[in-house]
């Protein structure tokens, strides 16, 4: 099983912590000068998503996790499963729902996510930046306001819930940022 | 880097070395290449190879980690007080307060005892960092003049042991156990520590220090202070003398400004048969942990043996860090022309 050492420590690397893949976000090196260096370290659990510390001391080796980001086509959900494919393999991989349970929503049929694969496993899905969505319910709002001075809820057709201004009708193609979860603009 | 960052770089090297001068201390500018290298198991020295004329491979050379030994050959062979003001290199060491290749000021002041050279740090770095940094000249001294506005920054001194007490609530730092240490940290919210054996009370006496106590030194409220600790544990004097009226504590300080250590200073040791032991124990120590050996200076230790140090204090302290609180910057890396990935 490959290792790390503290001295290989930086943000981005992927370790085994309790048997969950974790990343670090932080690593900052203790020298006292006159004492044993430690390593401070900022990480989050791929798994769950928290954000965890720890202080290592100097030379502690860790596992190494093997995950891995890859750029996968979103297929289909059967219900219990989120399908994806390497457009260029046709490998096919399957999704559970803790993988993709913040994101559903904004998962289009055919549009590349980009997959964290463990063990080659999804573990998370990443949808891309902006989507464009319909929307399929929202209230009619008052006519001639162009402004976009207020806003209101609108029911997109993945089921996303998004504000967006009042001007904006039942039908409507718009564009929203998936990180934010916010409308950006009317879609031509 | 911007010019006008580089010119307050360039006074504040300016406004250290008028400071020494005034005071009649000169500076010297001793080697950074040297046949020997610091015991000192946490510290590690880069090396390089120098073709000697007459030998025929190249010969290994440390690269200093402080300019202490050769300043005090000079101080046994009579130079009086000196400084020193110039790159020191310790390997593997970056982060927002280390940088591999860092400004060193050290100096030493003949017949100063330790509290002598504390109360002249004190001095420096009021000098230094009551000025506001965000201030051109003229403004200060309209402000001086005008408000007569008082920068003095609080001053703190404590002993090792009273830190802990006062920073820690642990009141006798000599006397508690490893499992108080422990405690102390999860009471502090200090995050887990991995790889520290449960009964190793020194290093965990150590966590309790970098992670609890130094953290609140050297603040108040929001502004900045000055935090003095003295008499560190014997078993960390370094080169520091034994302090004569108690032999657990040495006469060694540090000094803190926001949670961080500017310098780190000895009442010093005067006799070879001293440093020899000290150092023997440090490569003991470097040889147990792991570590290579390192070189020796016998060059020092036949120096001291002829002439013992006089009676002297000195002081080793981080420009970087010191450019980094004037200027009000979290990574020292941001006073620095050109960090270690940037070069």
């Amino acid at each position: 099983m490959a290792t790390y050492s503290t001295t290989e420590f930086k943000a981005g690397l992927k370790f085994l912590m309790d048997g969950q893949p974790c990343t670090i976000i932080e690593n900052t090196q203790v020298s006292p000068g006159k004492g044993q260096a430690f390593n401070r370290v900022r990480y989050r659990n791929l798994i769950t998503g928290r954000v965890l510390e720890k202080t290592f001391k100097s030379g502690e080796k860790v596992e190494a996790a093997d995950v891995v980001d890859t750029d996968l086509q979103y297929l289909y959900t059967d219900g219990d499963f989120w399908h994806f494919m390497d457009p260029a393999s046709f490998d096919q991989f399957q999704a559970t729902e803790s993988a993709v349970a913040d994101i559903q929503k904004w998962l289009i049929e055919q549009d590349m996510c980009t997959v964290t694969l463990f063990n080659g496993q999804p573990i998370s899905v990443t949808p891309p930046k902006q989507i464009t969505l319909e929307i399929i319910d929202t209230d009619p709002g008052l006519k001639g306001d162009t402004a976009g001075t207020g806003g209101k809820p609108a029911t997109l057709s993945t089921g996303a819930v998004v504000q967006v201004p009042l001007f904006v009708q039942i039908g409507e193609k718009v564009i929203v940022n998936t990180e934010k979860g916010e409308y950006i603009s009317r879609a031509k | 880097m911007k010019r006008s960052l580089l010119l307050k770089r360039s006074q504040l090297f300016q406004q250290l070395r008028t400071f020494f001068y005034a005071r009649s201390v000169i500076e010297v500018d001793t080697p950074m290449l040297s046949v020997a290298g610091a015991p000192d198991c946490h510290l590690s020295s880069l090396t390089t190879q120098v073709q000697v004329p007459g030998e025929r491979e190249p010969q290994p050379y440390y690269l200093h980690t402080s300019p202490e030994y050769p300043m005090k050959r000079l101080l046994c062979e009579g130079s009086g007080d000196i400084f020193y003001l110039g790159k020191v290199f310790r390997d593997g060491d970056l982060s927002p307060r280390h940088q591999v290749e860092f400004m060193m000021l050290e100096w030493y002041r003949i017949g100063f005892s330790m509290q002598d050279l504390i109360e002249e740090v004190v001095v420096l770095l009021h000098h230094v960092l009551n000025v506001p940094p965000n201030l051109s000249p003229p403004e200060i001294n309209a402000k001086r003049t005008s408000t007569t506005v008082d920068h003095t920054l609080r001053v703190e001194q404590l002993t090792y042991q009273q830190a802990f007490a006062k920073y820690a609530n642990i009141s006798n730092i000599f006397e508690a156990s490893a499992s108080q240490c422990q405690a102390c940290l999860s009471a502090y919210g200090v995050p887990e520590i991995v790889g520290v054996a449960m009964e190793d009370k020194g290093l965990w006496e150590q966590l309790v220090l970098t992670e609890v106590v130094e953290p609140q030194l050297g603040r108040e409220g929001e502004n900045l202070a000055i935090t003095v600790l003295s008499h560190y544990p014997a078993s960390q004097a370094a080169l520091a003398q034994i302090s004569s009226d108690n032999p657990l504590t040495s006469e060694r300080f540090e000094v803190f400004v926001k949670g961080m250590e500017l310098a780190n200073g000895y009442h010093e040791l005067r006799e070879a048969s001293f440093y020899q032991r000290r150092f023997e124990a440090s490569l003991n120590e470097r040889v147990q942990q792991g570590f290579s050996p390192v070189a020796l200076d016998e060059r020092l230790l036949t120096t001291l043996t002829q002439t013992p140090l006089p009676d002297c204090s000195g002081v080793a302290l981080g420009v970087d860090r010191l450019f980094a609180l004037q200027q009000g910057f979290d990574d020292i890396q941001q006073g620095i022309a050109f960090g270690l990935l940037e070069s």
